[in-house]
């Protein structure tokens, strides 16, 4: 199992806040990586610059062996990386099937039909409700659209930026199912998370994030472990 | 009778509103700026199409492509030189710069074309008129094909944006820039492309406008750009239908209330209408207030 992200020394400033200070960390191909930490800490942002909305002042971010800092937003999709935003992002005047085709706007229109039976058998919500206007969808069935949209381009490294946000702790219990899922099927997942105690759960390798760095690293288990983590992060 | 024909002449000048409505909310739509230089691309697109048929010597149909091929290309530029590096700033700069762009255009013409009016040749000068009810009722030709290009483009543009891949693709970009871009959409270019396909039909309008009103100056556009503008917002601005209703709608209580009220305060009763519209329903006709789900 070989590396497929490199995060290294990255610094990223929203105007004169310095958000990130310095992250470095890693993927390898087939785990579950998780980055935790509380609001404001600098996850989100730290995605942001994985998948090119952002851009970091020093250091690189490699992917699959080739350095994508400076590859624009929208040609990072392409390479096999794909994102699902926080808060879904879901196109919500548009449908369902709509929603998942532009997940597939720069596949090859061949694998569109496959790709949508993959994802109308792991989302089955999502076929019944294929000609609905996305908004009209709850809040868990938004984000398996999200999640399916992202899974349109078959990406080798899937982000979810907070996946739990704002559902009932069943609809969590079964998004993190599909997580696992997913990753057992082969795709590498980098998961950001302030729901703690459900990412460490499934993660192989956890990195916790404060105030722009990473203050801790180690197995999903060993940090699930650590005084430190369970008294900032589990409430214990 | 009368009334049958201020009914049509409503039509089909409310079509050229549509038209001209339907640059400004694409524009709106993708770009979240009001192009305010947009009734000055119609003006543009009318002295292309009339130096084309006097200098050039081209049939009519060959002028209007000429006009929206320019116009294309004055559209694109106008974004890329103007409101491009814009980007990220505050829609107060951009609608200024806007409006400069329009002054811009407005002079430049005036430097070309002097200030004298030009009397444009209907571009359907050899087509007869429609005679209905035996005479009674007589309609002109450029009234009839304004409608009749309103309507095709209407359904081009509905066709192109709810079952092509590129027109869903601008749907997207219009409700979620940073999500597109994540779907490996280029914002850019989809942004240029609407810029395009408005001042393409700017160019439209604009043959039809002056093909029905044969006055062209460097000013032509202003008026029609500005009841085009409110005709967007009348039916929701963004809304793709509703610019067309809106402009319809704005049309035909023009040209009524000139006929049956008075032809001074025409322009106050339109304007009036909308300001009554939007206290009623601020988001417009078809306009929609989206709710997000958390």
């Amino acid at each position: 199992m070989g590396n497929i992200l490199t995060v290294n020394d990255i610094n990223v400033y929203y105007g004169a806040i310095h958000a990130i200070k310095g992250i470095s960390f890693e993927v390898n191909e087939g785990e579950i990586v998780t980055l935790i930490g509380a609001n404001g800490a600098g996850k989100s942002t730290t995605l942001q610059t994985i998948s090119g909305l952002l851009h970091s002042k020093t250091g690189d971010v490699t992917f699959l062996g080739e350095s994508i800092a400076k590859v624009p937003a929208h040609k990072i999709l392409t390479r096999g990386l794909a994102q699902v935003p926080e808060g879904r992002r879901i196109f919500l005047q548009m449908t369902v099937q709509e929603n998942l085709e532009m997940g597939a706007f720069t596949a090859p229109a061949s694998t569109i039909p496959g790709n949508l039976d993959m994802v109308f058998e792991q989302f089955p919500r999502l076929k019944e409700r294929r000609r609905q206007i996305a908004g009209t969808l709850s809040g868990g069935e938004q984000q398996m659209l999200a999640m399916g949209r992202a899974l349109m381009s078959n990406p080798k490294l899937l982000m979810l930026d907070e996946p739990s946000m704002g559902l009932a702790p069943i609809l969590v219990e079964q998004i993190f199912e599909i997580i696992q899922q997913l990753n057992k099927a082969g795709t590498t997942i980098l998961l950001v998370e302030q729901n703690a105690q459900m990412a460490l759960s499934i993660a192989h390798h956890a990195y916790v994030l404060e105030t722009g760095k990473i203050t801790l690293s180690g197995t999903g288990e060993e940090l699930a472990q650590s005084e430190q983590v369970k008294k900032a992060y589990l409430g214990a | 009778m009368t009334f049958l024909t201020y009914l049509i002449n409503g039509l089909s000048l409310g079509s050229v509103y549509a038209i001209i409505a339907l640059g400004y909310t694409m524009v709106y739509g993708i770009a979240k700026m009001l192009n305010f230089a947009h009734g000055d691309v119609i003006m543009v697109g009318a002295y292309m199409s009339f130096c084309s048929v006097m200098y050039l010597h081209l049939p009519p149909w060959l002028s209007v492509i000429v006009a929206m091929i320019v116009c294309t290309l004055l559209g694109i530029t106008i974004e890329k030189l103007a409101y491009k590096p814009l980007r990220g700033a505050t829609s107060l700069a951009v609608l200024i710069t806007a409006i400069g762009v329009s002054y811009f255009l407005q002079n430049a013409a005036l430097l070309i074309w002097g200030s004298a009016p030009k009397v444009f040749t209907s571009i359907f000068n050899n087509v007869e008129s429609f005679r209905l009810f035996d005479g009674q009722l007589v309609i002109a030709p450029e009234t009839i094909f304004t409608v009749i290009a309103c309507i095709v483009i209407m359904l081009v543009l509905t066709f192109f944006t709810t079952k092509t891949k590129l027109g869903k693709s601008m749907r997207a970009v219009s409700e979620d820039k940073a999500a597109a871009q994540l779907m490996g959409i280029n914002v850019n270019s989809t942004i240029s492309l609407t810029f395009a396909i408005g001042s393409a039909l700017a160019a439209i309008a604009g043959v039809l406008l002056c093909s029905s009103y044969p006055t062209l100056m460097p000013t032509t556009g202003s008026m029609p750009g500005i009841k085009a503008f409110t005709a967007a917002v009348f039916g929701g601005i963004g809304s793709i239908p509703g610019a067309m209703i809106g402009g319809i709608l704005l049309g035909i209580i023009e040209i009524f209330a000139r006929a049956y009220v008075s032809t001074e305060i025409s322009d106050a009763i339109v304007f009036g209408v909308l300001i009554v519209v939007l206290l009623v329903k601020p988001t417009g006709l078809l306009g929609k207030k989206i709710t997000e789900k958390v």
